[in-house]
């Protein structure tokens, strides 16, 4: 589904993403690990070209997608994207942030709209909070209203950037759970987190990304319980204790 | 007691022969509608011009690049010349024939003048969003321009609105720089007035005043729409 050939960006002279090979098939959980500054980020974010990567190609369902002569706002809505800090639209409600891009890109009417989301808000268990404002909701539901956001385009993956990283340490449960939920229906993932219990449980394959590279990947059987790379091996003894 | 009697006699003499009030009135008018029209086109100005530097900056598009430094020029040139000069360029290269309508002069010369201001409120306005709203809006797959209309500019506004308040108040008064290419504004009214009574002072004071009050209710409207908008606030 998404395929990335010797991936590489650098900003000014720092190179950040040094030549990242991966396929990542229909179906699949990736989640990605790897300390701070190690570049896991930014090759998630080069999958929807949020960062424009310098050099490589990133292919997605056969369409090279790096190509300056493809639509890549066409593509993005297949793509949804979870944001670390939610990036929630503060001046419209939860059903408006969840309905303005079917409404504005796929043209669905204001009744269709209505049952979208419903039903997503239903799914994210957040039925009462339609006419809130993000404002007024706790971290984790406003992480859980930005995941119902991205499936409103009925996206062919998911992509999250460290999706509790910025919640306080009761609301990341119910955010991972949601997350658990949408891995259960098959939907392809890629994860970028600290999450190792989540990645245990859930990844399908787990990718260790460390200066710009991928150092190890295996899945979360063998990457967690017997680790080749000396890095990742530092690394794990780090955060699992 | 004389000079007093003078005094009132001198103000009454700038105020009510010849029905001189309704000149200030007219006048007063005349600066009121080219203000207007003025920060209206300047808002239009300085929107285009303003998502042209914000956007263009960084764009891939030879095109767009340039035309963010045309955008640069502009505001670096009108914000860098007093506004006599610029009035007195914009009239004598444009409006040639001599009874073209005063209002569009104005508007024309202080929406020109208007827009690079207007540019750099916007753009501030812009720049306070958060780097986050742009990318989630792009990342949902809409395009630049529809990332700003649906989802910016609406955040901006709150901050824009209030300096633009502030800059049609700006407005009020610099207009009266337009009696000098002969528009009849209140500042020109009252210096008719001030050549018929052959007494230059009072009508001037009396333009001040009308000045004044106006930037005050101004004010205090602006003070009032502000305090709506903050209720507005989720936050």
């Amino acid at each position: 589904m998404i395929i990335t050939k010797n991936l590489q960006k650098a900003f000014g002279d720092h190179q950040v993403l040094c030549g990242i090979d991966q396929h990542i098939e229909k179906g699949e959980k990736v989640v990605v690990i790897g300390p701070s500054g190690s570049g896991k980020s930014t090759f998630l974010r080069c999958l929807n070209l949020l960062e424009e990567p310098t050099g490589g190609e990133v292919i997605f369902e056969g369409v090279n997608i790096t190509d300056p002569s493809c639509d890549i706002n066409k593509l993005r809505q297949q793509m949804g994207m979870v944001f670390q800090q939610f990036n929630l639209f503060p001046h419209k409600t939860v059903k408006q942030n969840i309905t303005l891009a079917p409404i504005k890109l796929k043209g669905i009417s204001q009744q269709e709209a209505d049952e979208l989301s419903k039903r997503l808000l239903d799914r994210i268990g957040l039925p009462e909070k339609a006419n809130a404002y993000p404002g007024q909701l706790s971290g984790g539901q406003q992480q859980r209203v930005a995941i119902a956001r991205a499936l409103a385009m009925n996206p062919k993956v998911m992509l999250f950037d460290e999706p509790t990283s910025a919640l306080d340490p009761e609301m990341v449960g119910e955010v991972l759970e949601l997350m658990k939920e949408l891995a259960e229906d098959g939907m392809t993932m890629v994860v970028v987190t600290h999450e190792m219990g989540f990645a245990k449980e859930v990844a399908t394959r787990v990718l260790f990304i460390d200066e710009g590279i991928v150092k190890e990947e295996n899945r979360p059987m063998e990457f967690f319980e017997n680790p080749k790379n000396d890095r990742l091996r530092d690394f794990l003894s780090k955060v699992l204790h | 007691m004389e000079w007093l009697n003078t005094l009132y006699e001198s103000f009454y003499n700038a105020l009510v022969p010849e029905q001189r009030y309704l000149a200030y009135l007219s006048g007063l008018k005349m600066t009121l509608l080219i203000a207007f029209f003025a920060v209206l086109l300047g808002v239009i100005i300085g929107m285009v011009v303003a998502v042209l530097k914000v956007g263009g900056r960084n764009s891939k598009n030879p095109l767009l690049r340039f035309l963010a430094k045309v955008g640069t020029f502009y505001t670096t040139v009108i914000r860098g010349t007093p506004v006599i000069v610029q009035v007195l360029i914009i009239y004598n290269l444009i409006f040639t024939s001599p009874d073209t309508n005063k209002i569009i002069v104005g508007t024309v010369c202080f929406g020109i003048n208007s827009g690079a201001y207007v540019a750099e409120i916007i753009r501030a306005g812009i720049e306070s969003v958060p780097r986050g709203q742009m990318e989630a809006g792009r990342s949902l797959g809409f395009h630049y321009i529809q990332t700003m209309r649906y989802i910016i500019l609406p955040q901006a506004v709150k901050n824009i609105l209030p300096a633009l308040g502030n800059e049609f108040i700006v407005m009020v008064k610099e207009t009266s720089v337009i009696s000098v290419i002969a528009v009849n504004d209140l500042t020109k009214m009252a210096q008719y007035v001030g050549s018929r009574t052959w007494d230059i002072i009072p009508p001037m004071v009396i333009a001040a005043v009308i000045y004044l009050i106006i930037t005050l209710i101004l004010t205090k409207v602006m003070g009032i729409f502000e305090r709506r908008l903050s209720q507005g606030d989720h936050h």
